[in-house]
C-alpha cells in the first residue's frame, strides 16, 4: 500500500502548492505547446499518431501558438529531463504521451505550477495535471465484431505486448464482440513481450496461422503482422493508424488513434485561461477512437453488424461490456445487464471465457 | 607531402588537445552535414555544445547524466590499464540495482538509516558478483571476458524483466510491469533541499578523486599498470596477474553495481523495464575519450552528458531529430577515437628519401 | 500437430535464421582474422536501410540487396579506417560503430517511414515453391540458399584454401605472420569488409524479405544475437549453421506453443538461453582445450602492431 500512500500524499501536495492559471500574461507572443514523445516520429504507430494531433494544433492556430517536440524520450528520469526542458524553454502547456512519463510528468508539474500538464495514459492527476486517454476497446468491439463474421475457422489470432489493463480490456472487448456473431467463436492471444520487435511480431503472426487462425489482430506497434497475413492470405487489423498500404488485401479495417480533436480543444482552452485538469477518456463518440474505410472484401453482413455496433456506442445503448460476464475461472464478474464502470475496465487484469491467454 | 611519424614519447600536450580537436571537428562537420541536409546547422551546433554549457538550469542535468558514466568508467578504466576487457558492465551495472532493490523491498515497511547504506552495499556486491564469474573464468580456464561479461549483461537485463513482470511487480500497480515506489529512506537525498542533483554526483567525482589518488600514487595502481603494460615484467616483479585480474574485474563491478544502485534509489525511485538505458556501454566509450585517466573521465562523461541534454535542445528549437543526437554522438566519437593518433604520431613534411641509382 | 504445420513451422524458422546466419557468417571470418567488430547491429541497420531504400527508389530487390552489402561494407570501412588504420580501440569502436548505424538508418529512413515494397519472393517458380512438402526443399528465397551455400564456402576457404590458412594466421599470431610476409592490416581489412558485406546482406533481410518495410531500429537486437552465436559456434562455419537453425527453431517453437495454448517456460528465461548456451560453450571449449581442442583467435581484438 505504501506506493499508494505516497502518490496520495504527492497528488495532496500539488494541489495545495499549485497556482493560478497564466492568462494573457504574453497576450502577443505566440502560445508555446511542447509534446514529450516515447518513440520517433517516424514510428508509423503510436507516437506518429500523437505528431499528427501536433500538427493539427499547427494548422488550427496558426503562429498563434508555437508547438515543438522531444521524440525518442526514455520512460525514467530523462523523460523528467526533456519535460522540463520544454517547461524552461516557455512552453505553456504540455503533453507527455507515454505511460512511463506518469511519474516525470507529475514531479516537473510541481516545479513549475503555472504550467499546464496533459498526461497521456495514466492515472495520477494534480490542479496542473490533466490525464486523457482513448476508449480504445470501443474499436477493439468493433473489428471484433467484423472478426466474427469473417473468420471462416472461428478462431482469431491476437497478438499482445504486455497484460497490462489496456491489452487486457482490449483482448476482452475484441473477443466478447466476436462471439456475440460467433458463439463457438475462439481468440488465441500469443503473448510477445514487446511492444516492437518487427519480425517477432511476423512470426507471431504466422503461428497463429499454422494454429488455424484466419483472422490476426495485434497490440504491438508494427505493421509486421499485417504483412505476415497478406503473405499467408488471411485477413487482418491495422492499428494506431490505416496500414492498408502495408496488406492491400488482408486489411480490413483499422482502429485509428485520432488525438487532434482533442489537442485543438485543450490547447484553445489553455489560450483562454478555461483550461481544468480532469480526466478525459474518449471514445468513437469524442472522434478519438475512429475505425478505417472497410476493405471490400467486408461483407455487407459484416459492415452492417459492424456499424451497427459503432452506432450503438456512441448513442451510448450498447457497451462492449455488458453482463452477465464471466470470466475463465468461472467467476461472475458483472451481473445480467450491468455494465463495466470505467473503474473495473481500468483494473481488468481477467479473461472472459473462451479467450486463450 | 604530409606523412605520420611516431613519437619517441606520447605527447603531453596532444593528450589534453586532442579531445578539444576531436570536438572542434565533430562541430565543424556537424554543421556542414546537417546544414547540408536543411537544416540550420550553426544553430543545431549551438543548442547541441553550447547551450548545455551556459544556461545554468542545464548544470543539475549535465551532473545526473555524467554521474553513472563517470562510476562505471571508473571502474572500467582500472580494467583496461590492465588489459582485462570488462565490456560487461551494463549488466553488473543492472544487477547492481536489482540487489539492492531487493533490500529495498525488504525493508519497504521499514524507516531507518540503515536502509539506504545497506541497498548501496547490496548494490556493490550484487555488481562484483556478476563479475565475479567473467573473472572466474578468465582466472581459471582462461576464457576471454570480452565474450563472457558481454555475454552476462543480457542475462541481466532478462533476470530484470523477468522480475518486474512477475515476483516483483507492484501489487498496487495495476499490473503495469515495475515495482512498487521506494520509501524515502530508501531513496537517495539530493544535495539541498529541491535540487535535482543527488548524493551521488557529488560523490562519483570523489570516487574519481580516489581512483586517481589510487592508480597515481600507490602500490596496487602501479601494479594494475605494469600488469597491462608488460606481463612478463611483472611476473618478475612478483605481481600476480591472477590477482590483478580478480582486483579489475571486481572493482568493475562494484562500481558499476553502486552507480545501478544509485540510479534505481536516485532518479528512478523504482526499478522499471526501462532502467537500463546503456550507461555500461556508454561508459566504456567514456573511459576511451578520458584516455582511461580519472579526471579526462570526468571529462569524457560531462561531453557525453553534453550531446544528451543538447541533443533535446537541439529537438525543441531547432528540430533537429532524435537520429541527429546519435550522429553527432557518433561522430564524436570516432573523431575522438581518431585523434588519438595525433598523440602517438605526429604529422611531418615528408623528406624526399635519397635515390640510389639502380 | 499435422505435416503441414510442421512444414510451416520450418520455413519460418529458415527465415529467422538466414538473417543471423549470414551476420554471423560474416562475424566469423572477421574474428577469425583477429578483429573484433562489435558494430554488427549497426551495419545491419545500415543495410536494411540502403536495401530498402534502394529496392524502393528502383523497384529492384537484387539492387536493394546489391546497396545493402555496400552499405554495409562502408560502414565496416569506418571501423577498419579507425581502429586498423588508426589503432584506436575495437571495443569502443565497435560500440561507436552501432551508435552510429541507429542514427544514420533513423536519418536516411525518415522519408521511407510507412512504405512498402514487393517482398523477395521464392527463388523456384511458384509450382514447386507452394507444393505442400517439397517447399521444404524448393520453397525459400534466394537468400536462403546463399546463406548456406556461403557457409559452405567460407568453411572450404578457411581450412582448404592458401588465403583461408594466411587469414587464420593473421589472427592466430600477427607478429609471425607480419614476420613472413604477409600484411596484416590488408588482410584484416577485406576480412573487416567481409563481415560488413554480410551483415549488411542479413540486415536488407529484414527490410525486404521478413518484413518488407523501414522502420526505426528493424533488426531489434539481432546483430548482439549474431555476435553471441560466433562464439557458441567456436569459430566453426558448420556449428554456426546448427546454431542459427537452433536459434530460430527455439524462437518459431516458443511461438507455436503460445498460439497452441501451452506455455511452459518464462519469455524471459528464454530469452537468456543463447547467451548462457554461450558462455557454457566457452567453458566446455576451454576445458576441452586442455586435451587439443581450439580456441577463440589468439590475436582477437588485439591491435596490430602492438601500441
Amino acid at each position: 500500500m505504501s506506493a499508494i500512500i505516497t502518490r496520495r500524499t504527492l497528488l495532496a501536495g500539488t494541489a495545495a502548492s499549485a497556482a493560478l492559471p497564466l492568462v494573457g500574461a504574453r497576450a502577443q507572443a505566440p502560445f508555446g505547446v511542447g509534446f514529450v514523445y516515447v518513440g520517433p516520429v517516424g514510428d508509423h504507430g503510436w507516437t506518429w499518431t500523437h505528431d499528427q494531433g501536433r500538427k493539427a494544433v499547427e494548422a488550427a492556430y496558426g503562429n498563434k501558438v508555437k508547438t515543438s517536440f522531444i521524440e525518442n524520450v526514455a520512460e525514467g528520469p530523462d523523460a523528467a529531463r526533456a519535460i522540463r526542458q520544454l517547461a524552461q524553454a516557455g512552453d505553456q502547456l504540455i503533453f507527455t504521451t507515454s505511460f512511463g512519463f506518469m511519474n516525470p510528468t507529475i514531479q516537473v508539474a510541481k516545479q513549475f505550477p503555472k504550467i499546464k500538464f496533459e498526461h497521456a495514459t495514466g492515472y495520477q492527476r494534480a490542479e496542473n495535471v490533466a490525464t486523457y486517454n482513448a476508449r480504445f476497446y470501443e474499436g477493439r468491439a468493433v473489428i471484433g465484431t467484423i472478426a466474427g463474421h469473417m473468420s471462416k475457422s472461428g478462431q482469431a489470432g491476437y497478438i499482445a505486448s504486455f497484460p497490462i489493463p489496456e491489452v487486457v480490456m482490449g483482448i476482452n472487448a475484441f473477443h466478447l464482440a466476436a462471439k456475440k456473431v460467433n458463439p463457438n467463436f475462439k481468440t488465441k492471444v500469443i503473448w510477445a513481450s514487446t511492444w516492437y520487435d518487427p519480425a517477432k511480431e511476423a512470426d507471431a503472426a504466422k503461428a497463429l496461422i499454422d494454429q488455424g487462425c484466419d483472422v490476426i489482430t495485434q497490440h504491438t506497434d508494427s505493421a509486421a503482422a499485417l504483412q505476415a497475413a497478406e503473405q499467408r492470405g488471411v485477413f487482418a487489423f491495422g492499428q494506431a493508424s490505416d496500414m492498408k498500404a502495408f496488406a492491400p488485401k488482408a486489411h480490413l479495417s483499422a482502429i485509428v488513434d485520432d488525438w487532434s480533436g482533442y489537442y485543438v480543444k485543450r490547447v484553445k482552452e489553455a489560450m483562454d485561461g478555461t483550461w481544468k485538469s480532469g480526466d478525459v477518456w474518449g471514445g468513437i463518440k469524442d472522434g478519438m477512437v475512429k475505425l478505417a474505410p472497410y476493405n471490400d472484401a467486408v461483407t455487407p453482413a459484416a459492415r452492417a453488424a459492424a456499424d451497427e455496433v459503432q452506432k450503438g456506442i456512441v448513442a451510448g445503448t450498447l457497451h462492449p461490456f455488458t453482463g452477465e460476464l464471466k470470466d475463465q475461472k468461472g467467476t461472475l464478474r458483472l451481473k445480467a445487464g450491468e455494465t463495466a464502470s470505467d473503474e473495473i475496465l481500468s483494473k481488468m487484469d481477467w479473461y472472459v471465457d473462451g479467450v486463450q491467454a | 607531402m604530409l606523412e605520420w611519424r611516431r613519437r619517441r614519447e606520447p605527447s603531453k600536450a596532444m593528450l589534453y588537445l586532442s579531445p578539444l580537436i576531436a570536438v572542434g571537428l565533430t562541430m565543424l562537420t556537424g554543421m556542414l552535414v546537417f546544414g547540408a541536409i536543411g537544416y540550420d546547422g550553426l544553430r543545431a551546433v549551438t543548442a547541441i555544445f553550447i547551450t548545455p554549457l551556459v544556461e545554468p538550469q542545464r548544470w543539475a542535468d549535465l551532473g545526473v547524466k555524467a554521474a553513472p558514466l563517470i562510476m562505471i568508467a571508473l571502474g572500467l578504466a582500472i580494467g583496461f590499464r590492465a588489459n582485462v576487457w570488462n565490456i560487461g558492465a551494463e549488466g553488473q551495472y543492472v544487477m547492481g540495482a536489482i540487489a539492492g532493490t531487493g533490500v529495498a523491498l525488504l525493508t519497504h515497511d521499514m524507516t531507518g538509516w540503515w536502509i539506504l547504506p545497506a541497498m548501496a552495499l547490496a548494490g556493490i556486491i550484487g555488481g562484483a558478483a556478476w563479475a565475479a564469474l567473467p573473472a572466474l573464468l578468465k582466472v581459471r580456464l582462461q576464457v576471454s571476458e570480452i565474450l563472457t561479461s558481454l555475454m552476462l549483461t543480457y542475462v541481466a537485463v532478462q533476470f530484470l524483466y523477468y522480475l518486474v513482470r512477475g515476483p516483483w511487480k507492484d501489487p498496487d500497480g495495476f499490473n503495469f510491469p515495475q515495482t512498487r515506489m521506494f520509501s524515502a529512506s530508501q531513496t537517495l537525498p539530493a544535495v539541498a533541499e529541491g535540487s535535482l542533483v543527488h548524493l551521488g554526483v557529488p560523490l562519483a567525482v570523489l570516487l574519481a578523486l580516489i581512483a586517481w589518488f589510487v592508480m597515481a600514487k600507490t602500490v596496487a595502481g602501479y601494479a594494475v599498470r605494469v600488469v597491462g603494460r608488460a606481463p612478463a615484467a611483472a611476473r618478475h616483479g612478483g605481481f600476480d596477474a591472477n590477482r590483478v585480474t580478480w582486483a579489475a574485474l571486481l572493482a568493475g563491478g562494484g562500481l558499476a553495481g553502486l552507480a545501478g544502485l544509485f540510479e534505481a534509489a536516485g532518479p528512478f525511485g523504482q526499478l522499471t523495464p526501462q532502467f537500463p538505458v546503456g550507461y555500461g556501454f556508454t561508459a566504456i566509450i567514456v573511459a576511451f575519450l578520458g584516455r582511461l585517466s580519472p579526471p579526462g573521465i570526468v571529462f569524457g562523461a560531462l561531453v557525453l552528458a553534453v550531446t544528451y541534454v543538447g541533443g533535446e535542445i537541439a529537438q525543441s528549437t531547432v528540430r533537429l531529430p532524435s537520429a541527429a543526437t546519435g550522429m553527432f554522438q557518433a561522430l564524436l566519437l570516432f573523431f575522438l577515437l581518431a585523434t588519438d593518433v595525433l598523440v602517438r604520431y605526429r604529422l611531418a613534411w615528408k623528406t624526399r628519401p635519397a635515390r640510389s641509382a639502380p | 500437430m499435422t505435416a503441414a504445420i510442421l512444414v510451416s513451422i520450418f520455413m519460418t524458422l529458415a527465415a529467422a535464421a538466414t538473417p543471423i546466419l549470414l551476420a554471423a557468417l560474416g562475424e566469423l571470418v572477421t574474428e577469425k582474422a583477429g578483429v573484433l567488430n562489435l558494430g554488427v547491429e549497426g551495419m545491419m541497420l545500415c543495410g536494411a536501410v540502403a536495401g530498402f531504400a534502394v529496392a524502393y527508389s528502383t523497384g529492384s530487390v537484387p539492387l536493394g540487396l546489391l546497396a545493402a552489402t555496400l552499405a554495409g561494407v562502408a560502414a565496416a570501412m569506418i571501423f577498419a579506417l579507425l581502429t586498423l588504420g588508426l589503432g584506436s580501440n575495437q571495443v569502443a569502436m565497435g560500440l561507436a560503430l552501432t551508435i552510429f548505424g541507429i542514427g544514420a538508418s533513423s536519418l536516411i529512413g525518415a522519408g521511407f517511414v510507412g512504405r512498402t515494397i514487393t517482398r523477395l519472393g521464392p527463388l523456384f517458380p511458384a509450382d514447386y515453391a507452394a507444393h505442400p512438402w517439397l517447399r521444404l526443399v524448393v520453397g525459400h528465397d534466394a537468400i536462403v540458399y546463399l546463406s548456406l551455400a556461403l557457409v559452405l564456402a567460407v568453411s572450404l576457404f578457411l581450412r582448404r584454401t592458401k588465403a583461408g590458412l594466411i587469414l587464420r594466421a593473421v589472427g592466430e599470431n600477427a607478429d609471425s605472420a607480419h614476420a613472413i610476409g604477409y600484411r596484416v592490416l590488408a588482410i584484416r581489412t577485406a576480412a573487416t569488409a567481409f563481415g560488413g558485406a554480410l551483415a549488411g546482406l542479413g540486415g536488407a533481410y529484414f527490410s525486404l524479405a521478413l518484413t518488407p518495410m523501414w522502420a526505426d531500429r528493424l533488426t531489434a537486437g539481432r546483430g548482439w544475437i549474431a555476435l553471441a552465436l560466433v562464439v557458441f559456434a567456436a569459430w566453426k562455419p558448420g556449428r554456426l549453421l546448427i546454431g542459427a537453425y537452433l536459434f530460430g527453431a527455439v524462437a518459431t517453437f516458443e511461438l507455436q506453443a503460445k498460439a497452441a495454448g501451452l506455455s511452459f517456460i518464462a519469455p524471459e528465461v528464454l530469452a537468456m538461453t543463447p547467451y548462457l548456451a554461450t558462455i557454457v560453450v566457452l567453458t566446455m571449449m576451454s576445458l576441452g582445450r586442455r586435451t587439443g581442442g581450439r580456441d577463440a583467435p589468439a590475436c582477437l581484438g588485439k591491435p596490430f602492431p602492438a601500441p
